[in-house]
């Protein structure tokens, strides 16, 4: 699982400049919507991550201009750590709910945190403020070129390792009893099991990506303002979310990408219709693929194992196969 | 000998209805306890009490001494009292396997692995093993979804059983299997149940699996209990055949 990483990192020394910063944005944006997989099987969709995602952004922020520290996998690791705490907060109180409530909770706090930061004057208000360019194991790049390779790097590595995390804890017995206590809590509650344990740390999980996406973000646009806790920006990683599905950790990194894709494109050659494309995309893959994308290579795998215990169980019973 | 569960004077209404008035009983260990009763007789909200889904309004319920009354299901299970559903309360979209998996991860709740795979050696083993003394290891990569409903009884209380539980709550094990099957599917229930579960609680409406299966009847009615005793004494009683069985036997 590392040589894809480290391939589709060297596959940047390629790429034009234009796509480097599309494909950072969409390493950046799946991961926060890796996050909200993550806490998707647990049955609850948070549609407020961009709380956790200006969080991260803010927190790097701040800590860059007052403490100079503009290390780019340094403000990654303290956007992560600025979102995880975040999430540490929140992530005990609203693991009580589910469904729409715990949805709308999410989105009623990072608007919340939004009206907080429009007012704040001191974190520039409406217009927020900008950050120097970032370096890395204290290199600076004066080259747009190379620190733009840098970053893109930086955040490829960063959201393969995560994906490949991601998908370790899909397949471990928390990510079993995550699904568990997707689909009945009353049962996982009789088993011992602490439903809202499992719900709070998949959100602390989830506050953490966004939070480390949210320093990537800034870092890619060397300015941050209140948009990052907009819900806008939540459901733009929630439309990724829905795009990828909730069985593959990969298929968002796909989706992500699509969608980047898909909104460049339409919005290079129709400025005035993109939207309407980007909705007929989303429309096109609920329909076809209402698992999300990763439902493509997921029933495969499973077809193939479906064929294999038939086999398997065939042969136990000396039935020629 | 000291009973596994003792109960005193377990009060619960729902508004103006009473679902228990004062109820009283203990259970030796290695019992096999029947509770009848029409719908509404309290049964249910018994077990639903002392498997802590239900705080009582007052009263005490006590496992092997230890008081469990105001404990959460969660606790109650920890504490060795393992419960089956009326409708089965399963994973649907899991595997058999899976679910029993699931099952067996909650033996050791506090440290749920991140990282280590959910259907290791140990645990399939332990999954099959379970399945194949219900007769059915063969299912155990189907998703339940595809399982009939009998089929998906047995795996409710398979799960139930992973925990080798002191105290086993069945409700009603038999519903919704057909009169052809239903001893069947009792004789399999027992036989699996049997080298795991020392007493058995169980819920029924079905008087010949009562009579067969139980030694010793609990009636209830109106949240108080009617009867209590021996199959043959019970069921024979008037008030029993009055209020519960409706002339049966």
């Amino acid at each position: 699982m590392v040589f894809p990483v480290i391939a589709v990192t060297l596959f940047g020394r390629v790429l034009p400049t234009w796509t480097l910063s599309l494909a950072t944005i969409a390493a950046s944006n799946a991961l926060v919507a890796l996050g909200i997989v993550v806490l998707a099987r647990t049955g609850n969709v948070s549609f407020g991550q961009g709380l956790f995602f200006a969080a991260g952004g803010y927190g790097v922020a701040l800590i860059a201009n007052n403490w100079g520290i503009t290390d780019a996998v340094a403000q990654m690791l303290i956007g992560a750590i600025c979102g995880g705490l975040l999430g540490l907060v929140i992530g005990p109180l609203i693991a009580r709910y589910s469904g729409i409530f715990f949805g709308m909770l999410t989105l009623a706090l990072s608007m919340v945190f939004y009206g907080a930061l429009v007012k704040t004057t001191v974190l520039g208000g409406s217009d927020g403020f900008n950050v120097v360019r970032p370096s890395l194991f204290g290199i600076s790049f004066v080259d747009p070129r190379e620190a733009d390779f840098m970053l893109y790097a930086v955040s490829v590595v960063t959201t393969g390792l995560t994906g490949i995390a991601a998908t370790i804890l899909f397949r471990s017995e928390f990510g079993l009893a995550s699904l568990a206590a997707r689909e009945n809590n009353l049962r996982v509650e009789y088993l011992g099991i602490s439903a809202n344990r499992i719900i709070t740390i998949n959100f602390v999980i989830a506050a953490v990506f966004a939070g480390a996406s949210g320093a990537f973000a800034l870092m890619a646009q060397r300015h941050i303002d209140p948009q990052f806790a907009y819900w806008t920006t939540s459901g733009e990683f929630v439309f990724i979310a829905v795009l990828a599905g909730y069985q593959s950790a990969s298929a968002v990194f796909v989706a992500s990408l699509a969608l980047e894709l898909v909104r460049s494109f339409s919005n290079l050659y129709l400025p005035n219709t993109w939207q309407l494309v980007l909705g007929v995309f989303l429309l096109a893959v609920i329909l076809f693929l209402p698992r999300g994308i990763g439902s493509l290579w997921i029933r495969e795998r499973r077809k193939r194992a479906g064929v294999s215990a038939e086999t398997s169980a065939a042969v136990e019973e000396g039935v020629p196969s | 000998m000291n009973p596994v569960l003792s109960v005193r004077g377990l009060e619960k209404r729902f508004g103006a209805v009473v679902a228990a008035d004062a109820l009283s009983i203990d259970i030796a260990a290695g019992q096999r306890v029947s509770l009848i009763g029409a719908n509404g007789a309290g049964k249910t909200t018994f077990v639903n009490m002392v498997t802590g889904y239900l705080k009582p309004d007052s009263g005490s319920i006590a496992l092997d001494g230890v008081d469990i009354g105001r404990r959460s299901p969660r606790s109650v299970v920890r504490l060795g009292i393992s419960r089956s559903f009326q409708i089965p309360q399963l994973f649907i979209e899991l595997t058999a396997a899976e679910n029993l998996a699931v099952a067996v991860s909650g033996m050791h709740a506090t440290t749920l692995s991140l990282h280590s795979p959910a259907e290791t050696k140990g645990r399939r083993d332990k999954a099959i093993e379970l399945l194949q003394r219900f007769g059915l290891a063969n299912l155990a990569d189907r998703p339940i979804s595809e399982l009939a409903g009998g089929v998906r009884k047995l795996i409710d209380i398979a799960m139930a059983l992973v925990r080798r539980p002191k105290l086993l709550l069945l409700d009603e094990p038999t519903s919704g299997v057909s009169a052809e099957e239903k001893f069947a599917t009792m004789d399999r229930v027992i036989h699996a149940v049997a080298p795991d579960a020392a007493t058995i609680v169980f819920v029924e409406h079905d008087m010949e699996i009562v009579g067969r299966y139980a030694d010793r009847v609990v009636a209830f009615y109106s949240g108080r209990i009617l009867a209590d005793g021996t199959p043959q004494d019970v069921l024979r009683d008037p008030e029993v055949r009055r209020y519960v069985t409706g002339g049966a036997r």
